[in-house]
């Protein structure tokens, strides 16, 4: 996994509650069988004017003039600004492959989805909840400023905006420390391997039935 | 020891090591796998050289791309006509057999929705962690399994590791007490907790299902219920073990062995929330006061009674619940004020991993029985939840019982609930379904769909519109049967 590194990103902001994954990603999409090319079909069914397919030449797709990462003054956001309960629905890690692989590293909003958050984690995407009332207020920036951007400050739990005005954040210590150094979850969990050991030496003899292979 | 929910005991049974930053490493107990979320994590395990921890806990099956109709399933994978579906259906044969993984093919009878296969193999136990890239795999904890979806990265983490970085949820019981209206079933049950609490409502809880309207349920409808509580925000829905559960698992084919047998019934009888235990939140509903639910939507938490009418956004007092109505409204085609019972509809689709099993069947039978399908519906479609499902169903007759009425009968898997293989809504379609999701474009691009029970699907099918099953000539059952363990065994 790549690391996290401090950003000066542009804001874009997607003005719904409860945007489900799939929204985010489409189920048709779903059927590759590789981690990477769903930036051109994140959030497919707003963004384009017709139906999309796999396989396709997004380019030559009619857009939908009103989808607000059509409009030129949002091109090359890093970050999405979103309402409450973002990434809910389906456990699809394809949502924020989709979100990565079109650009985004960072979305702010009052809250997330449980597996949508961790499936961001893991893969570099940093998400960061505010209150509601300050989630409005960068709407009300967003949208008054052209080229807004949020200085996104990972080590410090900080998102500052262009005034300076700094907004903490929280985030869990180890996922923190696994963006920041790019770290690799399997390759940490089987540093303890004895200690998996350890438990199986305990678990299987009080659940024998859970082991089918004795 | 402290009192403790059975959620707190079930993570402490599996708790390998606690980090100081509140993380922890959890054993994995059962890992299911199917074709849509799963290619990546092996390309994973094969780029790094790395092994499955434990091939035993493994087991597959395709369900989400499979087709449901005889003539394409008759030729197995070469029958997917899609070739980007049949490669991924072919990728996880070919994973199983390069890893050595228990899989359920295309044509074996056992094959099914991962999440019907589980508990009627027996290969969902109670006492377990089971994980399955695919956020229905709540639907485990019916059993008082700790079960609970994940993403490809995790599903690539417990192959290699037989365990899950995992943070310790919230408890939260939503308690049920009462008895349900004739005609009203688990459905509706979970269709008005996600109403009342919302589909954040749940966010970082692990939903433990009590009260006696629960216990009264059959181990089916105790799935159709824990099956929907990632709708309202949780991983994780619970319920405690009693007799329907050790009775359901008999003699399956997974199940604890007979010399196994008593020693496991023992361990599993602890496995409820102690008396006093704290719950960081608690949700009643009146069994009694419960409808038949029928969303108006694009949300789950956007459902209402039969007997109502579709709710008017500016009686909502947040500016953004406004704006998601209105445009929910417009995306479904409707208008508040409407009679939900007034509702014309063009498909009907009774299936998937929340109501796919053979009560589900039974009860939409009951309700076709000796009737048409309206004249209106152009297609009403009827898809067990594995082939065990439909050999039973069939058995007993059922598929006679819609087919006489106009009902396709359809193989088993994942269909129409997401529209990953050939069944879909088209642009401005809509449909009566049994499944979980009205999200937009969910069933198809464009499509329109009314998440309902059984019975109310099947209703709606005959009359082309939503009716009360209540006011219908048939005999409920509830979910309160109980389905026979021999008759699962393949």
């Amino acid at each position: 996994m790549k690391k996290f590194e401090r950003l000066q990103g542009l804001v874009a902001p997607m003005d719904r509650a409860n945007v489900d994954t799939d929204l985010i990603i489409p189920k048709q999409f779903l059927k590759s069988i590789k981690r990477t090319g769903f930036g051109p079909n994140l959030f497919d069914e707003l963004r384009y004017l017709d139906e999309g397919y796999p396989g396709q030449d997004a380019t030559s797709r009619p857009l939908n003039p009103d989808f607000v990462l059509n409009q030129p003054r949002y091109r090359g956001a890093q970050v999405l600004l979103a309402r409450r309960n973002f990434g809910c629905g389906s456990s699809r890690e394809h949502a924020p492959w989709a979100l990565d692989d079109f650009g985004f590293c960072v979305v702010i909003a009052p809250s997330f989805a449980d597996i949508f958050y961790n499936n961001s984690f893991k893969n570099g995407i940093l998400l960061i909840t505010l209150d509601e009332a300050t989630v409005e207020r960068l709407f009300q920036a967003t949208e008054a400023t052209e080229g807004y951007r949020l200085d996104i400050d990972l080590e410090g739990q900080r998102v500052i905006t262009p005034s300076g005005e700094a907004f903490p954040f929280e985030v869990d210590a180890f996922r923190k420390h696994c963006l920041l150094e790019g770290l690799d979850d399997i390759g940490l969990t089987l540093e303890q391997s004895g200690a998996i050991r350890d438990f199986e030496s305990r678990h299987r003899p009080s659940n024998p039935w859970l082991f089918r292979d004795a | 020891m402290a009192s403790q929910t059975l959620y707190d005991k079930l993570w402490a049974q599996h708790l390998v090591t606690q980090r100081d930053d509140g993380s922890a490493l959890i054993y994995i107990d059962r890992h299911l796998l199917h074709e849509v979320t799963s290619p990546q994590a092996f390309e994973g395990l094969r780029l790094a050289g790395r092994k499955p921890w434990r091939r035993d806990a493994n087991l597959a099956t395709p369900d989400h791309n499979v087709p449901t109709t005889l003539k394409e399933r008759s030729a197995g994978n070469a029958g997917i006509l899609d070739d980007v579906s049949r490669i991924q259906v072919e990728t996880l044969d070919a994973n199983c057999e390069s890893f050595e993984i228990e899989e359920f093919r295309i044509n074996d009878e056992r094959q099914g929705i991962v999440h019907v296969v589980g508990p009627e193999q027996g290969a969902t136990l109670p006492g377990m962690t089971v994980v399955c890239g695919d956020s229905h795999t709540a639907t485990h904890g019916a059993f008082a399994a700790l079960s609970h979806g994940i993403g490809t990265s995790e599903v690539e983490h417990v192959l290699a590791t037989q365990c899950l970085i995992a943070q310790k949820m919230k408890n939260l019981q939503v308690r049920v007490e009462g008895k349900l209206g004739l005609g009203v079933t688990a459905k509706d049950i979970v269709l008005a907790i996600i109403g009342r609490i919302g589909t954040a409502g749940g966010t970082g809880y692990a939903i433990e299902f009590a009260g006696s309207a629960i216990r009264d349920l059959s181990m089916e409808g105790r799935m159709t219920i824990c099956n929907m509580a990632i709708e309202a925000g949780a991983r994780v829905g619970l319920v405690a073990v009693d007799d329907h559960t050790i009775d359901y698992l008999k003699g399956r084919p997974f199940a604890p062995t007979a010399d196994q047998w008593p020693a496991a019934v023992e361990a599993w009888r602890d496995l409820v929330s102690d008396d006093d235990a704290h719950f960081d939140k608690i949700v009643e509903l009146d069994a009694a006061e419960i409808e038949p639910q029928v969303t108006w939507g694009t949300s789950p938490e956007m459902v209402a009674n039969v007997s109502a009418r579709v709710p008017d956004p500016t009686d909502a007092n947040d500016e953004t619940v406004t704006q998601g109505m209105n445009r929910a409204l417009e995306y479904m085609g409707l208008s508040a004020g409407q009679k939900i019972t007034d509702i014309q509809l063009d498909k009907v689709f009774i299936g998937s991993c929340t109501n796919s099993r053979i009560e589900d069947l039974r009860e939409a039978a009951k309700v076709a029985k000796g009737r048409k399908v309206a004249t209106n519906i152009q297609l009403a479609m009827v898809v067990p939840g594995s082939g065990l499902v439909k050999r039973l169903a069939e058995a007993e007759g059922l598929d006679r019982i819609f087919v006489e009425a106009g009902f396709e009968w359809r193989e088993p898997g994942c269909s129409m609930c997401l529209a990953m293989n050939a069944d879909k809504l088209g642009a401005g379609e809509r449909c009566a379904s049994t499944s979980n999701r009205n999200f937009e474009g969910r069933q198809g691009y464009g499509g329109r769909t009314h998440l309902v029970s059984p019975a109310m699907a099947a209703a709606a099918a005959v009359e082309g519109h939503f009716v009360d099953v209540r006011d219908y000539d048939y005999d409920p059952g509830n979910n309160m049967g109980r389905a026979d363990a021999g008759e699962m065994s393949a």
